[in-house]
């Protein structure tokens, strides 16, 4: 009889303890937005929000903090990368779905993996030694301009190169969801496979499409090593791609040593944080939204 | 009547292009570090510590991020591991299915998997601040556990979602307990998943420079406590490359295979666990 009570009370101290750690990820996400909010704050005390947030003054010394230039370097890149992603994504989720015989859809799996698990570091490697000099050497002067290469330019490509196995994964997955006898039915009435998957694959999957790029999007919106390597870093609103830029995670991690000296730096720089954390949750709102109907529609 | 064959044909072709594309660029980032950092690389590299003016040229190794990569990654996945089992029993076995907490969670761990390194990072800085830490080894296991627990947990959750509800029915008419059952039936079933998702969790945060650099701090020695700084081989290869002195760039180059080796070595892990182990599943 005890030892029926002792299993009883471990069940129940396991449930509680179980249920505690699980509420975890919901107050982390609480947690972490108070708290770069808090450490924010007394730059608001001084001057209204969007006043930083669309002012292109930057002297942290004389308590100028105008976060423009960094947000417009961060959407600059960012959407670079989403246009350069997102055809090639969705061609080769296409592919990988449609056409693939099962051989190479047995090779690219594991590859998309990989790509998924290099290290932002050795993309950065990579875009210094082999992206930043095609862009300088052969880009720049084919369009007639100057640039070191390193450049909005070379951060979208590295950025887009990033982000293709978050897309491609996603599309992957709705394109998986939709039953096979829609194909079949189209294929029937005597329309050819890409007939089959513009007019019918396409529109179903649409939604879901629209989903993977958001969530693509959101992860483009906080690189920081591969994007700070290769993007020159220099504070001020890019005119065009082979301009330097200086996204919002490269401006977090390249100033944390100096903030602690110079007054209201810090807040600035955790403002910044605070920005990309509430943009990555809207996105990732959005984009799951999305896929929780379509994940309903679809059955 | 041609067109639609020719257009078929185009697009067919334009999909080839893009794969192929896709899989030349994962070549071409491998072959560029495999060939720079073989011609880098000595075993002086990893087998010593910096020596004095190591940063101008003099000699040395990178021996101090080797381990302190694996100090980092290997504590912040034993801490996550302790977060993410409980979580995923709670989610598939002890949560009420009806309720909304479950999906608030699992909503919560997905929109943590997307939340960048650098927020955590940040985030890192916020609690040293707070508490009046100083950039440690302690600290940096933390923000990589925080950073490891969503993805762990989603992938184990993943992964119980397939243990056969016969299994768990067969072993509560046995008489045991939920947790009994998570903790003796379930776990075996789905050992493999839970080993992968143990490796993927590490692959990420060893790779992780951008969280690591605001709570580790970095230093040339080995760590041997939990309250000095740690190095990593991910800001080894940043510091180095950011160097103006070629030798020391050289050693970037070094430090980058020995990351990406480690990464591939994990990858194929994940992958033999996988199929080693199904093997022993009752379904």
């Amino acid at each position: 009889m005890t030892n029926y009570l002792w299993r009883l009370r471990k069940e129940i101290w396991a449930s509680k303890f179980m249920g505690l750690s699980s509420s975890l990820p919901v107050f982390l996400i609480l947690l972490m937005l108070l708290g770069l909010f808090l450490k924010a704050k007394p730059l608001f005390v001084l001057k209204p929000l969007s006043q930083i947030i669309f002012s292109s003054h930057w002297l942290p010394l004389k308590g100028h903090f105008g976060l423009w230039p960094f947000i417009m370097g961060t959407l600059w890149v960012t959407l670079l990368a989403l246009f350069i992603a997102a055809p090639i994504s969705l061609f080769v989720a296409i592919f990988l779905s449609e056409y693939a015989p099962s051989g190479i859809r047995e090779i690219a799996r594991p590859m998309i993996d990989l790509l998924a698990g290099l290290p932002s570091v050795i993309y950065g490697v990579w875009g210094v030694l082999i992206i930043v000099p095609f862009v300088g050497r052969y880009l720049a002067p084919l369009f007639g301009t100057y640039s070191s290469g390193y450049s909005v330019l070379a951060g979208g490509l590295v950025l887009a190169v990033m982000i293709l196995p978050t897309i491609i994964h996603v599309i992957l997955e709705i394109f998986r969801a939709i039953p096979q006898a829609v194909r079949e039915a189209s294929l029937s009435l005597g329309a050819t496979k890409w007939e089959t998957i513009k007019h019918v694959l396409l529109r179903q999957a649409a939604p879901g499409i629209l989903a993977a790029l958001v969530l693509g999007l959101s992860r483009a919106l906080g690189e920081t090593m591969a994007v700070l390597m290769v993007v020159g870093n220099v504070v001020q609103v890019p005119r065009s791609l082979f301009d330097g830029a200086y996204p919002l995670p490269a401006l977090i991690a390249n100033n944390y040593g100096e903030m602690m000296s110079i007054p209201l730096y810090d807040s600035a720089l955790m403002l910044a944080a605070a920005i990309l954390l509430v943009l990555v949750i809207i996105f990732n709102l959005i984009a799951r939204l999305i896929l929780l109907r379509v994940e309903k529609g679809l059955r | 009547m041609k067109w639609r064959f020719l257009e078929e044909k185009i697009f067919r072709a334009v999909m080839i292009i893009a794969t192929s594309l896709t899989a030349l660029i994962l070549i071409l980032i491998i072959g560029t570090v495999v060939v720079k950092g073989f011609k880098a690389l000595k075993l002086e590299m990893i087998f010593r510590l910096p020596q004095g003016g190591y940063y101008f040229g003099r000699e040395g190794g990178i021996l101090n991020s080797i381990i302190g990569s694996l100090q980092l990654a290997g504590g912040a996945t034993i801490l996550a591991f302790f977060f993410s089992l409980p979580i995923v029993f709670y989610l598939n076995y002890f949560s009420k299915s009806k309720s909304i907490w479950p999906t608030l969670i699992r909503f919560s761990l997905d929109v943590l998997w997307g939340v960048p390194s650098i927020v955590y990072g940040a985030f890192g800085f916020l609690l040293m601040t707070w508490f009046g830490w100083t950039a440690s080894l302690l600290l940096g296991i933390i923000t990589l556990a925080l950073l490891e627990i969503p993805i762990m947990s989603r992938a184990m959750d993943e992964v119980l979602k397939l243990v056969p509800p016969d299994l768990l029915e067969a072993s509560f008419s046995l008489g045991a307990t939920k947790f009994e059952t998570a903790w003796k039936v379930v776990i075996r079933q789905a050992l493999p998943g839970i080993l992968t998702a143990i490796l993927i969790a590490f692959g990420r945060a060893i790779g992780d420079a951008a969280s690591v650099l605001l709570t580790a701090g970095y230093t040339d020695n080995i760590t041997t406590s939990l309250f000095q700084p740690v190095a990593s081989l991910p800001l080894a290869i940043f510091f180095q490359l950011g160097t103006p002195y070629p030798e020391v760039q050289q050693r970037a180059y070094a430090a980058a295979i020995i990351l990406t080796l480690i990464i591939l070595l994990i990858s194929y892990l994940s992958r033999r666990i996988t199929r080693r182990y199904a093997k022993h599943l009752v379904f």
